[in-house]
């Protein structure tokens, strides 16, 4: 900075600047390059020749592929509402209250699952449900909500009792003062403030189990593979544009969803 | 008045009731679904394995945990030190510190370059940095095959600008598990580093120039202490998740690059040993519990700094 004070920035760091564009830049290099092979003609993968949408149509109707993606929204459509209804009723239960007994305990519970690595809960859970499955004869989805579900807790829980924390009580007060019961001040005053929250806390539920490899890959029985257990399961084999287009096609979900999180985000941040 | 007090209380018991009534579905589910299998893995690791998988039920052993550092030599049956376990244990350790300190070194500068941006431009920056974060990290990490496979972009470039001739055998590397770790934890660490940042007062910044201190002082003694509860976190958001890593070595290093994740697997996979794996599953655990209360201690050590 030879020009002299006036130019002098107090927050620049050298080096710093280009570490950030490398990094960012390393960041977006492999996913670029892997949706571009999903546009790719050729079908080794290894070199460029011409744009094509034809991977994009294989994969739609590749039955395998097709099943895979609906049982995959399936289970993390029901594990999201019933995650995300579970962990409403339990924020409602944790917050704007003086510390009462076993509050602690709740808490440690709720955050249990983003603590303990994922691979020691799969194979947890594959005792566990082994078990039940010899006992009770029954392989169907159970296992694999029920699993998804206790893991999206957490995550649908802490925007909901964030924005609990961030509400004004004087509304529901006033609601009670004027002779609304519980449950109306709920449905009338409580659940319209919230409902920021519920939307958030339900679009990190579904993006966490639509994501999620290794507890699916444990816990599911035969012919129950989601989206991401059947890409795994392909590593083996051939690489095919196929698999490209529909990652890419789930990508492409996981922008939309981080999109309107922030949206969200950002609307409440404009309101406070 | 002595009846009002016992009518609080009872609204009082009447509310913890409810408070409970309340949180009853999501802990009994995560109970069920997740701490309570723990529990029996704990008792699994205590018992003596059964021929085909699973475990003698009640029997118990501690072969399961003496099988962490030691093998019975199938020949003359005595103990000898288990030096392929280790190997992967010692991997797994190796590879998820050199991650964090990767991702420290790469993602702190990233932090403090997106922190001091203008606000409206720290938005997308952020964004960008979000939505890999949020990206399947299956896809991530094909991703990286993608880019460092045999004929990945990597070698194809190399080899186009003539600088090889031989591809560079990079995938299916203890190097390649340690890129895609590194990649895929890259946002964790600088989100944490990011909001410690966030606030950062540039005055605290124009008082170190003011008394003649380089930039690399004003790094060292303003900037780096007040990134410090956002290092810790996210060092161990990163180290967490690292040390047990399946999917990416799984992907990036085939078979022979195994990671503690990949050991605990084939335990309940090929190898039918429950009891190893529940052993190791435990050891994993205490590693992570143990990490984990260091931090809190460290975190509320800081912040009790930052107060007095």
């Amino acid at each position: 900075m030879a020009s002299g004070r006036a130019s002098f920035s107090v927050t620049k760091q050298p080096l710093f600047a280009f570490v950030a564009a490398i990094c960012i830049f390393a960041l977006y290099l492999p996913i670029a390059t892997y949706v571009a092979f999903a546009f790719n003609s050729s079908g080794t993968g290894s070199q460029w020749e011409s744009f094509t949408i034809k991977w994009f149509v294989k994969a739609w109707q590749n039955s395998e592929i097709q099943q895979a993606a609906l049982l995959s929204a399936e289970i993390a459509a029901v594990a999201a509402t019933l995650a995300t209804a579970m962990a409403t009723l339990a924020a409602i239960a944790t917050t704007r209250t003086s510390p009462y007994r076993g509050q602690t305990f709740t808490y440690a519970i709720i955050n249990q699952p983003l603590i303990v690595p994922e691979i020691v809960t799969a194979v947890a859970l594959l005792i566990f449900f082994a078990r039940i499955k010899v006992w009770t004869d029954y392989t169907g989805l159970a296992y694999l909500i029920a699993a998804h579900t206790a893991f999206c807790i957490p995550f649908a829980y802490l925007p909901i009792r964030a924005r609990l924390e961030g509400m004004d009580l004087t509304l529901e007060t006033a609601a009670a003062d004027l002779y609304a019961n519980g449950w109306r001040t709920f449905r009338y005053v409580t659940l319209p403030l919230l409902w920021p929250g519920i939307i958030a806390g339900y679009m990190l539920a579904f993006v966490i189990s639509l994501d999620d490899v290794v507890i699916t890959e444990f816990v599911k029985s035969s012919g129950q593979d989601t989206l991401p257990t059947f890409m795994l399961g392909q590593i083996r084999r051939s690489i095919t544009p196929e698999l490209n287009a529909a990652a890419t096609g789930f990508f492409a979900l996981s922008v939309f969803a981080v999109t309107v999180f922030y949206v969200i985000n950002r609307k409440r941040s404009q309101q406070q | 008045m002595a009846p009002d007090l016992s009518v609080a209380r009872l609204r009082q018991k009447r509310e913890l009731r409810v408070r409970w009534l309340l949180t009853a579905p999501a802990l009994a589910t995560i109970i069920i679904a997740s701490v309570g299998p723990l529990l029996i893995v704990l008792l699994f690791s205590f018992m003596m394995k059964g021929e085909f998988g699973d475990v003698k039920y009640w029997q118990f052993s501690f072969d399961g945990w003496i099988s962490l550092f030691f093998e019975r030599d199938p020949i003359d049956d005595r103990f000898g030190f288990a030096a392929a376990n280790f190997q992967i244990i010692w991997r797994s350790v190796k590879l998820s510190m050199l991650t964090t300190v990767i991702t420290l070194s790469l993602g702190f500068p990233t932090a403090y370059v997106i922190a001091t941006r203008t606000e409206k431009s720290r938005e997308l920056w952020l964004l960008l940095i979000t939505i890999p974060f949020w990206t399947n990290l299956l896809i991530r990490t094909f991703a990286v095959q993608e880019v460092i496979r045999n004929e990945g972009l990597i070698n194809r470039t190399l080899r186009s600008l003539g600088v090889i001739d031989q591809p560079l055998q990079m995938l299916f590397t203890d190097g390649a598990v340690l890129a895609g770790l590194a990649y895929v934890y890259f946002p964790l660490m600088v989100l944490p580093i990011y909001a410690s940042l966030e606030r950062l007062d540039r005055r605290l910044l124009e008082a170190g120039y003011d008394l003649y201190a380089k930039r690399v002082q004003v790094l060292w003694y303003i900037v780096l202490p007040l990134a410090k509860p956002g290092i810790i976190a996210g060092s161990i958001l990163v180290f967490i998740p690292s040390i047990g890593a399946y999917v990416t070595p799984r992907v990036l290093g085939g078979g022979k690059n195994m990671m503690l994740g990949n050991l605990i697997e084939q335990q309940f996979g090929q190898a039918r040993d429950w009891p190893f794996g529940s052993a190791l599953s435990i050891a994993l655990l205490i590693v992570v519990t143990f990490s984990m209360l260091v931090y809190v201690r460290y975190a509320s050590q800081s912040s009790r700094g930052s107060n007095g």
